[in-house]
């Protein structure tokens, strides 16, 4: 196949505009490094092109889903659970739900802008419990790239000394609702901890960037850039230095290398003229989402790396976990007919309960926090008070049942569990042998199971959220789900917190990086996703993913001015 | 709690450094721009001609979605609101819903003519409501008519879906956000009250 080539040589090449990708290309650009990016989707401009004040009434669906925005037609992230032309598959018994954005910016445009720092034990769980592994870094070595990240971004807390959730530098955090002041009464009854929640969201204008407008719709992408999404904060500082090109609907096929196994650039489909292309580069930083990485590596093979680039410890695509989830929501009398009020807030709870307990007294080994939800928050849109009869025990028509919408509408509180999944030797993805996507790219083939430890845990979330439901006064919208049920446990992949594809290690031979996140065989290629997390502490991944892209990208740029790379 | 207007919201947004040193090349604009305007509602021009629907169908939903959700002294019905217009679209929309949908119509005209000897449209208001009164309520008890009783539930749920999502439902409900506030002030003291909460002081 005949394929484009770019005459320039770009200093490095990023592939992925999302979190990881964006920090990335501001480390470096402002380096001074010339930076070529690839992306698969398009341009996006949360300015123009965000659905974010849209009226349910705007549009005939009401909100409802569609196949390339399955949470809804108004929200920030185009792409989905399945792209047309994209398909991946499960080995037999497996199942594994994959979201990929396609956009600039990939899914840093809808997130829920949870920004906890993982903590000191999140770091060395082996050491601790002989259970997982250890990092090849401390916290104490990532913590001023936190700090950083905090002052860059933004983000609201509060600071409470809690052991292993680190506080960091806080914007005030917004008031609670109502809904979740009574959530904390019923918590704080139960010795549950209840805080203000950590989201990379403005309280206060931060380096021009104006505060939070509380209109509730971080999730559709925000036009004024208040909160964090990698085209609202990181890109727009990359381009201003003059050395950023962003290559857009770009799918990336191959690293390429040379005879000395040195990485010299990557090649691409155009999705819009279906033809190859190839940019060159001195380095490679791969960004691309962790399973995504993990496919472009082993999917670029050659004499000197037959199982796949700087793959020679057969651990890329291993070592795969998300992070465990399940809800359950619940009807509260005490909430029916409240007083009318503005509940939107900022998106996302204003309060958050870390893990609170000690897993040595547990039968599980790893702990989770609890996402709240409820109330009057959002519009009403499609699925507005879907499974009426769950409120009002029979359903019904007619003015009664009018009324009863009425009665209970924002009557309601969720709670969803993210907890920490251990890797096993059953969850990996692997490339399919016998499967192509539409531009020819052999697809990952997913392999993946929950363990004990997890189920247990599962078991612990659903016991936990129906006592403070009962405890409100309220009854659970759910009957509680048996063992065999997995306790409601989201397949995983669901929760979209898919880490450790291309985990990072002192040993070459059961690690694919080293503590700079370059891989152990080819020194000019690094990882800047959520590929090279050892383990997947229920602290959503991206502040993390976001303070590690800063520290390798700084670590690339020195070693630029030195001349190692 | 201030609301900005909506001029000084716009204020904001050009001040805000926007991703504006993104090049768009005209096929990206053009892209940006038919997302923008497919998200626009066309204004209803001639009378409404269901796509999926057909005219006895049609004629079925709009006395059912009335009454499950009748005109009160709060708001108007759902016909008022226009749902049978947007379950037309929905069912074109995510096809997937087609079958349930004209099958669960065609059990409820079969349920009808076996009680009432018409088909469910052609029925007395008594007729109709007696024929619901077997349907609607998930709590009577098992009739042989479990499957009417989950069309009927989720043809209510789609009802709801209609008439609540138009402006006319958001406003029955009272519902006060989706406005710029330049200031979070956390929940009124009413409203506070009424729950038996309050802000630590």
């Amino acid at each position: 196949m005949q394929v484009i080539r770019t005459p320039k040589t770009y200093d490095v090449c990023i592939v992925g505009s999302g979190a990881g990708g964006g920090m990335a290309a501001k480390v470096l650009c402002e380096a001074g490094a010339d930076v070529v990016m690839l992306e698969a989707g398009g341009m996006w401009d949360s300015a123009k092109d965000s659905k974010m004040s849209a009226w349910p009434y705007d549009s005939p669906r009401r909100g409802a889903a569609t196949p390339t925005k399955p949470f809804g037609e108004f929200d920030g992230c185009i792409g989905g659970w399945d792209i047309e032309g994209e398909p991946y598959t499960q080995a037999a018994g497996s199942q594994f739900d994959w979201f990929r954005g396609r956009m600039l910016g990939g899914r840093t445009n809808h997130w829920g802008r949870i920004s906890l720092r993982m903590g000191p034990d999140d770091f060395k769980r082996r050491s601790l419990d002989g259970i997982g592994d250890d990092w090849p870094i401390t916290y104490d070595e990532i913590k001023p790239f936190y700090d950083k990240l905090d002052r860059l971004v933004g983000i609201f807390g509060s600071m409470e000394g809690i052991p292993n959730e680190p506080d960091g530098v806080f914007q005030p955090p917004p008031k609670p609702r109502c809904y979740e002041l009574l959530i904390k009464q019923a918590a704080d009854k139960l010795k549950i901890t209840c805080i203000p929640n950590r989201l990379s969201i403005l309280t206060q204008p931060l380096n021009g960037r104006p505060a939070c407008h509380y209109c509730g719709q971080c999730g559709r992408g925000c036009a004024t850039h208040a909160n964090f999404s990698s085209p609202s904060v990181l890109l727009p500082p990359a381009l201003a230095t003059g050395k950023l090109k962003i290559i857009t609907n770009a799918m990336a096929r191959e690293v390429l290398t040379d005879e000395s196994g040195l990485c010299t650039g990557v090649s691409y489909v155009n999705r819009a003229d279906r033809r190859d292309y190839a940019v060159r580069a001195r380095i490679v930083v791969l960004a691309a989402s962790a399973c995504e990485t993990a496919r472009l590596m082993l999917n670029s093979t050659s004499g000197r790396f037959p199982d796949g680039l700087a793959n020679s410890s057969g651990v890329v695509g291993r070592y795969l976990t998300d992070s465990t989830g399940l809800g359950v929501g619940g009807h509260i009398p005490a909430m029916e007919r409240g007083v009318p009020h503005n509940e939107d807030g900022t998106g996302g709870a204003h309060l958050y309960m870390p893990w609170w307990l000690d897993n040595k007294k547990l039968d599980f080994p790893r702990g989770y926090h609890i996402e709240l939800g409820g109330g009057k928050h959002s519009a009403p849109g499609f699925g507005f008070m879907g499974g009426i009869q769950r409120f009002n025990g029979v359903g019904g028509y007619g003015k009664s049942l009018k009324d009863d919408y009425r009665r209970f509408y924002g009557a309601t509180v969720n709670f969803a569990g993210r907890g920490e999944m251990i890797p096993n030797e059953h969850t990996y993805c692997e490339i399919d042998p016998s499967v192509v996507d539409s531009y020819g790219i052999p697809v990952l083939r997913f392999h993946a199971k929950f363990s004990e430890h997890e189920i247990n845990q599962a078991k612990h979330m659903q016991e936990t959220f129906r006592e403070i439901i009962h405890e409100m006064g309220g009854t659970p919208l759910s009957p509680m789900p048996s063992r065999e049920a997995l306790y409601g446990l989201e397949p995983v992949g669901r929760i979209i917190h898919e880490v450790g594809t291309t985990r990072m290690g002192s040993d070459p031979h059961t690690s694919v990086l080293n503590a700079n996140c370059q891989a152990h065989d080819v020194k000019n290629l690094f990882v800047a996703d959520a590929g090279p997390f050892v383990s997947n502490a229920h602290k959503n991944c991206t502040w993390t993913i976001l303070a590690l892209a800063m520290r390798t990208s700084e670590f690339i740029a020195q070693q630029r001015n030195q001349g190692t790379l | 709690m201030k609301a900005i207007s909506r001029r000084a919201a716009l204020e904001m947004f050009v001040a805000a450094p926007a991703a504006a040193a993104l090049v768009w090349t005209p096929a990206e604009a053009r892209q940006a721009h038919e997302h923008a305007e497919a998200a626009k509602v066309a204004a209803p021009a001639a009378p409404f001609k269901p796509k999926f629907f057909t005219a006895h169908e049609y004629a079925t939903v709009s006395v059912l979605v009335d009454l499950i959700i009748p005109k009160d002294e709060r708001s108007g019905s759902a016909t008022d609101a226009g749902v049978p217009a947007f379950m037309d679209f929905m069912m074109i929309d995510q096809p997937r819903r087609q079958v349930a949908m004209r099958g669960g119509l065609a059990m409820i005209d079969r349920l009808a003519i076996d009680r009432f000897g018409k088909r469910f449209v052609s029925g007395t208001d008594r007729e109709r409501r007696s024929l619901l009164d077997e349907i609607a309520y998930t709590s009577n008890p098992d009739r042989g008519l479990s499957q009417a009783i989950a069309f009927f539930s989720s043809f209510r749920d789609l009802t709801a879906s209609g008439f609540w999502s138009t402006k006319m439902g958001i406003a029955d409900l009272q519902y006060q956000g989706n406005v710029f506030v330049s200031e979070w002030t956390g929940c009124p003291d009413a409203a506070l009250k009424k729950l038996g909460v309050r802000y630590d002081v």
